[in-house]
């Protein structure tokens, strides 16, 4: 909302500069958002009344004008705008004058003719083109005829003024208006609102003669008012409104419309004129319009109409879209006499309705929509009325002619001081509180702390005793509200056990190398169901609406979007990359989601080119499946859950067949970890690319042990290495299940340290060497024990696997 | 005797002077210390001597043997370090070389900040409350005195799945979670940080996937200058010790009275910049006083219970922590920007 300070000041008195006011405005609860001078450094530009105008000698589309600037000064200025005319009264920069943008007005020769100035347009003065009235769009601005020759323009023209755009949150469309804002400001700075003088002088003739009214659902349209304007004469507002109007943001057109729009910036209040004479019957129906019925809208727009829309008819066709916009045939056009004005209260979901699906916003369908004051609608209908007749020479037909309720009834809300106090933490006394609301304009009674205010209908955003505590605490000033600490026992704060188990993974993570990414959730449809492991049958989970394909469907794996990370940074020539993740992934089982899907926490890595280098020393290695193993069984530990978990090769969707490992804790898949499919890496682009990707809420799920110290081993430990011959394919960790199992109670730790399948053997078969370590941390072990432990473990390897010690 | 002792000693001395290496002082030792050496051979004359000589050349041989023996040793010790500078010599390297890189990633610069965020309110008291990111229209909404067809539901466009499912739109449905969880009983001390989804074009002040962090307290006699207090301490604790801060009434569905919070510009201290456009203040976070509406859909008594509750974006204030510019820096995740964030 734009407000002009000019303005506003004719309804309350303010002796603050704009700049502090805004201050004031937003340190009470508006934010005022920008406070910007209409005098854009303008200076030195004067009324000037153009006393000749010729052809330029030289120049077709020039003119040389005489015209005096004051104190019998008269100065050639050439002009070249279309509408300048000798007798016209305009605004002259004179030489040493100053326009927007620094511009300095110098004298000046043009085509041979000397100049001693510039005619201005109110372009050149800094007015938003789009604002301008359209007979002046293209050339000068013509001033009344009254203004003073010499004196200051920007006085003429209100370019002296500032405007305060505020920012309004939606409980506060009581300040869409400048009375409203007046209301607000008289509050700030103890003052009284003076409101405009609603008296008219009315003709013999009544309204009801001329229109009957008639309203289909008082639910869709509570009040319609209608009034008859006579022998109106269409011209130009006077300046002092077109100023206003377009300090506000809103272009003029003539005054009848220029009115409407006045007393709409200035009570919130939408009004219509409609052309009398061109109603097409004597009476107006508002009801729901048909559905697929046309209409033609005063933007020469045919519209197509739906039963969720409310419309002005004349008892037959539509003549104007309830709220929104009036239609073509029954506009205010230039030789129109006879005015019905239209002041009504619509539905604001019947307005949002038309407006949405029509794609037309306007003043009037926004404040319909964020709600207007009810008890106001015939002020704003009499303020309109009055200046139709006081500015357009129209004669009032007396009364207003209506259906439905004018007014509505006010209510009140209770609030008790001790509670607000409470609330606040302050010591405010029901005196200083009576004195707040006073400034509100809120009426009340009091007794003893309790008071009972009568919300006035300007602010419906008053319900509960919590909004009059905010209003008196806002008004009393939020920087007096002490500050103190929380009276409650104090309990200490801290993670739950998972939370601060997952700040372990993310810490081991980086530790090893990952930099942690944050990636987007939203992925396309067919990036979502990559990688899933989720086993049975998954739906994708999409939004309605998306914004785009990219960004439409939930994932259900963190890679593709790591992924994607890696092809940035690739094509950004960053080759070497290992980033993790640790995010939410989103797994649907119902064909048609009907409750909150799943949802799991999810860790996921990738790594890809050079992982360890140091480059003088020509180490160079570049990421294999043993890296992330590493990182994985390091995490696990961790976790304290290296015992329980085992490595499984498996096959998951876009991952190498052979060099994919199914992770699983107690037998169950919690995971994967493996290298890219070959054909997906050619696909991004991307080099070899090892991933890993784990299911957290499962992982943490599990109890885990209560760590327990193991006493420092006190007696020497033995060592056994056995090298075996076994099958290639046989995996190496199916050979260190065997080993531990048969080892028993005194085999503590099982090393595998060499792998050996080169040609010395023999064809299909490879050779593994193995540490063993036997100990007892309560006494020496007997050669004999160890022995024996050692013969089962060969024994069991035999007989499992055929494995033979190598020679 | 003694003569020819002296000459011994002279000589050894000399030889053992001259050596050059360890081996050349054992040759010597082996030479004139030895069993089949000079001084043993002088010695085995000693019979030949008379009974008062005798003691007094074998005092003498003995103090000639141990004055060699002390050369060499003295000898030797020189020889030896000599050696071991030499190793020590050959074994320089060039310090200057860079060293073997260790492996270490860092966090996200958005981590970073919720969990310094986290920490501080962990300090204060305060657990952190999780819920889902895909919420019910009732939790994310209607449970935060946003019923359907409230205007305020525009200001937020949503990621509607279903009728009734959406990706929340802020973090608020945890703070409606966890208060149903209590039953009505105080005091509840959360704050809940997440991602959260609007639907907004990305560009560089906007993304249609952001994080919130909010904070929610209720118990009885919860006040607004506990509030005040609570984020007085947040600020200065962020953005350094001398900050001010500023509360602005404002305007949010599920908080009554509701207030925006101002911090004094850590950039220029108040006199205004471009940081905080030239009005000394920075918005930092919206707050307010449970809506007694929201206490009592959660199960709780407003009349006996109060509560505050605030939120705010780690993006903004990671933004003016580290001066970046855009947005979607953090979610394109450039290596280089990742890699900035060590010490964060
Ligand atoms: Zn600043």
């Amino acid at each position: 909302m734009l407000i002009s300070y000019n303005w506003l000041k004719e309804y309350v008195n303010v002796e603050i500069s704009p700049s502090e006011l805004a201050d004031k405005i937003t340190k009470s609860g508006i934010e005022v958002e920008m406070v910007e001078s209409l005098n854009k450094g303008i200076s030195g530009v004067v009324v000037g009344y153009v006393q000749e105008c010729i052809q330029h000698p030289n120049a077709d589309k020039l003119r040389v004008c005489k015209v005096d600037v004051g104190q019998g000064e008269v100065s050639q200025i050439v002009c070249g705008a279309p509408n300048v005319a000798q007798g016209q009264k305009v605004a002259v920069a004179v030489p040493g004058a100053v326009l927007p943008g620094n511009f300095k007005i110098k004298k000046a020769k043009l085509r041979g003719e000397e100049s001693h100035g510039m005619i201005c347009s109110l372009q050149e003065l800094g007015v938003d083109t789009k604002l301008v009235p359209k007979e002046y769009s293209t050339g000068i601005f013509v001033m009344p005829s009254d203004a003073e020759p010499g004196s200051d323009a920007l006085e003429y023209l209100n370019l002296n003024d500032h405007v305060l755009e505020l920012g309004l949150t939606p409980n506060r469309a009581d300040c869409l208006n400048v009375i409203g804002v007046a209301y607000e400001v008289a509050a700030i700075l103890e003052q009284e609102v003076k409101l405009p003088n609603l008296t008219i002088a009315t003709i013999e003739e009544k309204a009801e003669d001329f229109i009957s009214v008639h309203i289909d659902s008082l639910e869709d349209n509570p009040y319609y008012g209608a009034m008859i304007i006579r022998d109106v004469k269409i011209g130009p507002s006077p300046l002092w409104m077109q100023n206003r109007l377009m300090a506000s943001g809103i272009r003029p057109i003539n005054n009848i419309v220029d009115i409407t729009n006045y007393v709409l910036l200035e009570y919130g209040q939408p009004l219509h004129a409609f052309d009398y004479n061109r109603l097409g019957s004597k009476e107006i129906v508002v009801r729901r319009a048909n559905e697929g019925e046309h209409i033609l809208t005063l933007d020469d727009q045919d519209r197509t109409l739906k039963n969720t829309h409310l419309v002005i008819t004349n008892g037959k066709d539509p003549i104007a879209v309830a709220g929104v916009m009036g239609g073509a045939t029954s506009e205010v056009q230039n030789d129109t006499t006879n005015v019905l004005l239209e002041a009504a209260y619509f539905a604001s979901q019947r307005v949002r309705a038309a407006s949405k699906d029509l794609g037309l916003r306007s003043e009037a369908s926004s404040r319909y929509e964020k709600g207007i004051d009810r008890n106001r609608v015939y002020a704003a209908a009499m303020r309109a009325a009055g200046l139709m007749a006081e500015l357009a020479g129209g004669k009032v037909a007396r009364g207003i002619v209506e259906a439905g309720k004018r007014e509505v009834n006010t209510y009140s809300v209770k609030m008790d001081v001790s509670r607000m106090n409470g609330l606040l933490g302050t010591e405010i006394s029901p005196e200083q509180t009576g004195a707040i609301f006073d400034r509100l304009g809120f009426s009340y009674k009091e007794a003893e702390g309790q008071f009972e205010v009568v919300v006035p209908s300007r602010r419906p955003d008053i319900t509960i005793e919590a909004d009059l505590i905010e209003e008196v605490g806002r008004i009393y000033g939020y920087d007096r509200i002490p500050t103190t600490y929380l009276l409650s026992e104090a309990r200490p704060g801290g993670l739950t056990k998972n939370q601060s188990q997952r700040r372990d993974i993310r810490a081991y993570l980086e530790g090893a190398g990952l930099y942690q990414a944050v990636t987007y959730a939203l992925t396309t449809p067919a990036k979502s169901t990559h990688f899933s492991f989720s086993g049975e049958k998954v739906y994708p989970i999409a939004v309605a609406h998306p914004m785009s394909e990219e960004r439409s469907t939930l994932r259900m794996s963190l890679l593709p979007q790591l992924l994607e990370v890696l092809q940035y940074n690739r094509n950004r020539s960053m080759e070497d990359i290992a980033i993790y993740e640790m995010g939410s992934v989103f797994i649907n089982r119902q064909e048609k989601l009907t409750e909150l899907p799943e949802e799991y926490a999810f860790v996921s890595g990738a790594v890809t080119g050079v992982f360890n280098e140091h480059l003088w020393q020509g180490e160079r290695k570049t990421v294999d499946f043993y890296v992330l193993k590493g990182i994985l069984e390091g995490l696990m530990s961790e976790l304290n859950l290296s015992e329980r978990i085992t490595y499984e090769a498996g096959e998951i969707e876009n991952m190498h067949p052979g060099r994919t490992a199914i992770v699983k804790l107690d037998g169950i898949s919690v995971g994967f970890v493996g290298q890219l499919h070959p054909a997906l890496q050619k696909e991004l682009n991307l080099k070899d690319t090892y991933v890993f990707e784990l299911n957290v809420t499962n992982l943490l799920e599990k109890e885990t042990d209560q760590m327990v110290y193991q006493t420092l081993p006190r007696y020497p430990s033995i060592t056994r290495d056995i090298a075996l011959v076994v099958d290639q394919e046989l995996p190496a960790g199916d050979l260190t299940t065997v080993i531990q199992a048969a080892g028993g109670e005194l085999l503590k730790e099982v090393n595998l340290f060499d792998l050996y399948e080169g040609e010395k053997m023999e064809e299909g078969k490879k050779s593994l060497a193995f540490s063993l370590k036997y100990f007892d941390p309560e006494r020496t072990l007997t050669d004999e024990e160890v022995v024996t432990a050692h013969n089962r473990v060969l024994k069991s390897l035999e007989e499992r696997f055929g494995a033979q010690l190598r020679k | 005797m003694k003569d020819r002792l002296e000459a011994l000693k002279v000589e050894a001395i000399g030889q053992i002077k001259e050596s050059q290496e360890l081996k050349d002082l054992q040759a010597v030792k082996v030479a004139y210390l030895g069993k089949k050496g000079p001084i043993t051979e002088v010695l085995k004359g000693m019979g030949k001597l008379s009974a008062e000589e005798r003691p007094v050349i074998g005092a003498y041989a003995n103090e000639v043997r141990d004055s060699i023996q002390q050369e060499i040793d003295k000898k030797q010790t020189e020889l030896e370090n000599a050696a071991i500078l030499e190793k020590l010599a050959k074994e320089t390297i060039d310090v200057s070389l860079p060293g073997r890189p260790v492996k270490q990633g860092n966090a996200h610069p958005l981590t970073a900040v919720v969990t310094e965020i986290e920490d501080l309110f962990l300090s204060m008291g305060f657990t952190i409350a999780e819920g889902p990111e895909v919420e019910t229209d009732y939790y994310n909404f209607e449970a935060l005195n946003l019923p359907k067809g409230h205007p305020a539901r525009d200001m937020q466009d949503s990621f509607f799945i279903t009728e009734d499912l959406l990706l929340r739109t802020q973090t608020s449905p945890v703070q409606a979670r966890t208060m149903e969880k209590h039953e009505g009983q105080g005091p509840v001390k959360i704050i809940s940080p997440g991602k959260v989804y609007r639907r907004d074009n990305d560009d560089a002040t906007h993304s249609h996937q952001f994080m919130q962090i909010e904070g929610l307290v209720v118990d009885q006699n919860v006040r607004l200058s506990d509030l005040k207090g609570v984020l007085e301490t947040f600020a200065k604790k962020m953005f350094g010790d001398d900050r001010k801060i500023r509360l602005r009434p404002s305007f949010f569905p599920f908080t009554e009275p509701s207030v925006e919070m101002d911090i004094s510009c850590f950039k220029c201290s108040g006199k205004g910049c471009s940081i905080c456009k030239q009005t000394g203040w920075i918005e930092i976070l919206g707050a307010g006083m449970v809506h007694p509406n929201v206490l009592e859909m959660a199960g709780f008594d407003s009349k006996k219970y109060t509560g505050f509750a605030f939120g705010m974006g780690p993006e903004r204030i990671a933004m003016l922590k580290y001066g970046i510019d855009d947005i979607r820096h953090f979610y394109a995740n450039d290596i280089r920007f990742l890699k900035q964030f060590k010490n964060a």
